[in-house]
């Protein structure tokens, strides 16, 4: 049995779902009368691994514990030298300065960021679902010259870092009349979202079995229909993680949006970097609260998906 | 990852029956309706990635300007000329020379950390292995940026909370004031931790997942045949690892060479920019003017990028069975 990367029907597999479903590696376990009474040396090991993984869980934790408690903390004690290390004296009054005050000078705040970002992220979400879904489906399900060729480019392209062409892009943009506007930063990111979208979802459709689709059509469906009744319903999960993927990709890119948006027209990443960066007017605990907001969508979203993130990734490769 | 039933493509397993000419109709037709289903992935991916793609290369090789652009003039044709000034007369090969080293060592110490925790998991009980995975989780799911703007502040000169707890733990008052970003070296630790804290989580969650796939009856004979630690995993477990290993450390060795945001947002809270820069804040901060220069490190970058990638196109390929 040879471990694979295959298709994203079965690519669930790696993720907290299987962790919370007790699907340890089977091991083997001697039940003999030893292991009921622990020895000292069992003790001592389990208790080392214990140990461990509370390091393990305390380090990864901290900066995000430590991002919400700063938040909540009142912008007086940020500015100690002493941490407050609970939030006693929560305080929303930062996510109130985040929501309301401007970026930098003449840049947007914190609503129109918003506003921006989800419209690109919605418009993205729309049009690379489609474009992808058509494509996944041609992949998966026919066949024809070129198919080939079409999938090693699409892994090729994955591979090419968009930061690279950043210029020559801007350039296009710009000639396009779509500087800093969120069209042209949808155009960009589709671009950049789609490879992974079609290799993930094309998982997805082939992982249901064409037999399906002939028994319907032995039933006197024709092949469309058979696809539209049975196959495509099948593709809902498919098609929701897939889109989760594309949101968190759009909602997290910096680059680009650093490239091409400006004033009011920025999206929720720069807004943060501007909100950071100025630097002595800076009010740590109201950008804590920004980064708090920019992050809770995405980390509630990503709990969603992370199972199929895994095995989508191994397969499909991108990162935010 | 799973170990799966490779799912049969539709097409070509069908046992055809019809006749030759009616067959290459079916073949027409299927190409036909092949590709209208793919024009328009193909439209914007040829749009969006071969067409800059392309101008790209042929900008490389000329003194293309803002000012061609804004008078619209055509740029002259310069040869090898930039790739040349790129490489003997700019700080192209310290960028280059750092993102590489930056990308050995993180992409040590995320496989490393990441395959180590994995194991971990798989010797937890139920509820430890659930809070590992709770944090991982947390750790790899916040964006990026915000993940540099929180450990800037971690380790901010003045409120930073590193500093008090060095202070506290040295008792001395030596880390007050410390800056961190400001020497590159330091400016390297910060950000190779950031960057390996958010990594990590992936290559845990992958290798649990493959470790998963190492039968329990192999692991009991092999232990009856008196392989113990060490010598089991190597021998037993690590052949099931492998092709799950090979995908991860070639993703990570891509990724953590076109690192930005974090370089990028580290800079703006304090980095000296030209001693930090990697291949992506490099050319970023070139900025917009010099077309034919930017396009040059441009196509560097791509073709080192593609050479990397070329092993995970073909694993990919050679696992899919396309």
């Amino acid at each position: 049995m040879s471990t694979q990367v295959s298709s994203g029907m079965q690519l669930g597999t790696a993720g907290v779902e299987e962790v919370l479903d007790g699907g340890t590696p089977a091991r083997p376990r001697r039940r003999s009368a030893q292991s009921r009474r622990p020895s000292p040396r069992r003790v001592a090991v389990r208790t080392l691994l214990n140990i461990a993984a509370l390091i393990v869980f305390l380090c990864s934790v901290f900066p995000v514990y430590w991002m919400v408690n700063m938040a909540l903390t009142p912008s007086n004690q940020i500015i100690s030298r002493t941490p407050s290390f609970f939030p006693f004296e929560a305080t929303f009054r930062n996510f109130v300065t985040a929501w309301s005050r401007e970026a930098a000078p003449g840049q947007t705040d914190f609503p129109h960021a918003l506003i921006s970002t989800m419209t690109v992220t919605g418009g993205v979400l729309v049009v690379t679902l489609l474009f992808a879904f058509l494509a996944s489906v041609a992949v998966a399900r026919f066949h024809f010259g070129g198919r080939r060729g079409f999938i090693v480019s699409v892994l090729i392209v994955q591979m090419i870092p968009g930061e690279a062409m950043m210029f020559t892009i801007y350039g296009m943009i710009d000639d396009w009349r779509l500087m800093n506007t969120l069209l042209g930063l949808g155009i960009v990111y589709t671009a950049t979202v789609i490879p992974f979208t079609i290799w993930t979802l094309r998982g997805f459709v082939a992982g249901v079995p064409a037999d399906l689709e002939e028994a319907a059509m032995i039933d006197g469906c024709t092949k469309t229909q058979a696809f539209w009744r049975v196959t495509f319903p099948l593709l809902a999960p498919g098609l929701v993680s897939t889109g989760i993927f594309a949101f968190i990709q759009a909602w997290n890119e910096f680059t680009m949006a650093l490239l091409l948006m400006k004033g009011y027209n920025l999206t929720l990443m720069p807004w943060l970097n501007s909100f950071q960066s100025a630097t002595e007017a800076t009010n740590w605990g109201a950008v804590m609260a920004g980064s708090t907001l920019i992050a809770i969508p995405v980390v509630i979203f990503f709990l969603f998906v992370q199972g199929r993130m895994t095995g989508g990734l191994v397969s499909g490769a991108v990162k935010g | 990852m799973t170990a799966t039933i490779a799912p049969p493509d539709a097409a070509p397993t069908r046992p055809s029956r019809r006749s030759a000419p009616a067959r290459s109709r079916t073949q027409r037709r299927e190409a036909r309706n092949g590709w209208a289903l793919l024009s328009p992935s193909v439209i914007i991916l040829a749009v969006m990635v071969g067409y800059p793609a392309g101008v790209m290369i042929y900008q490389s090789f000329t003194d293309y300007s803002v000012k061609n652009k804004v008078q619209g003039t055509w740029p002259n044709f310069v040869g090898f000329d930039n790739y040349i000034e790129v490489f003997t007369a700019s700080q192209f090969p310290d960028v280059l020379v750092r993102s590489l080293g930056l990308m050995v060592a993180m992409t040590a110490f995320i496989v490393f950390f990441g395959v180590l925790i994995a194991v971990l998991m798989t010797r937890l009980s139920r509820t430890w292995r659930i809070t590992v995975s709770v944090g991982l989780l947390l750790a790899w799911a916040m964006p990026p940026l915000a993940a540099t703007v929180v450990w800037g502040w971690i380790f901010d000169t003045k409120y930073g909370v590193v500093n008090y707890l060095l202070n506290t733990i040295t008792g001395t008052s030596d880390f007050t004031n410390h800056s961190w970003l400001e020497n590159p070296w330091t400016f390297f630790v910060v950000l190779t931790i950031i960057v390996v804290w958010q990594g990590i989580p992936f290559v845990a969650f992958t290798t649990y997942a493959a470790l998963g796939q190492v039968p329990g009856e192999v692991l009991e004979a092999s232990s009856l045949d008196g392989a113990t630690g060490l010598k089991r995993f190597r021998l037993v477990v690590f052949p099931y690892l492998r092709s799950v290993l090979t995908v991860v450390l070639v993703l990570q060795i891509i990724w953590n060479l076109r690192i930005f945001t974090q370089v990028y947002a580290l800079q703006s809270r304090g980095g000296i920019a030209s001693e930090t820069n990697v291949l992506g804040t490099y050319l970023f901060r070139q900025g917009v003017g010099e077309f034919g220069i930017t396009s040059a490190i441009g196509v560097v970058m791509v073709v080192l990028l593609l050479v990397l990638s070329w092993g995970y196109v073909r694993t990919t390929l050679k696992e899919e069975e396309l």
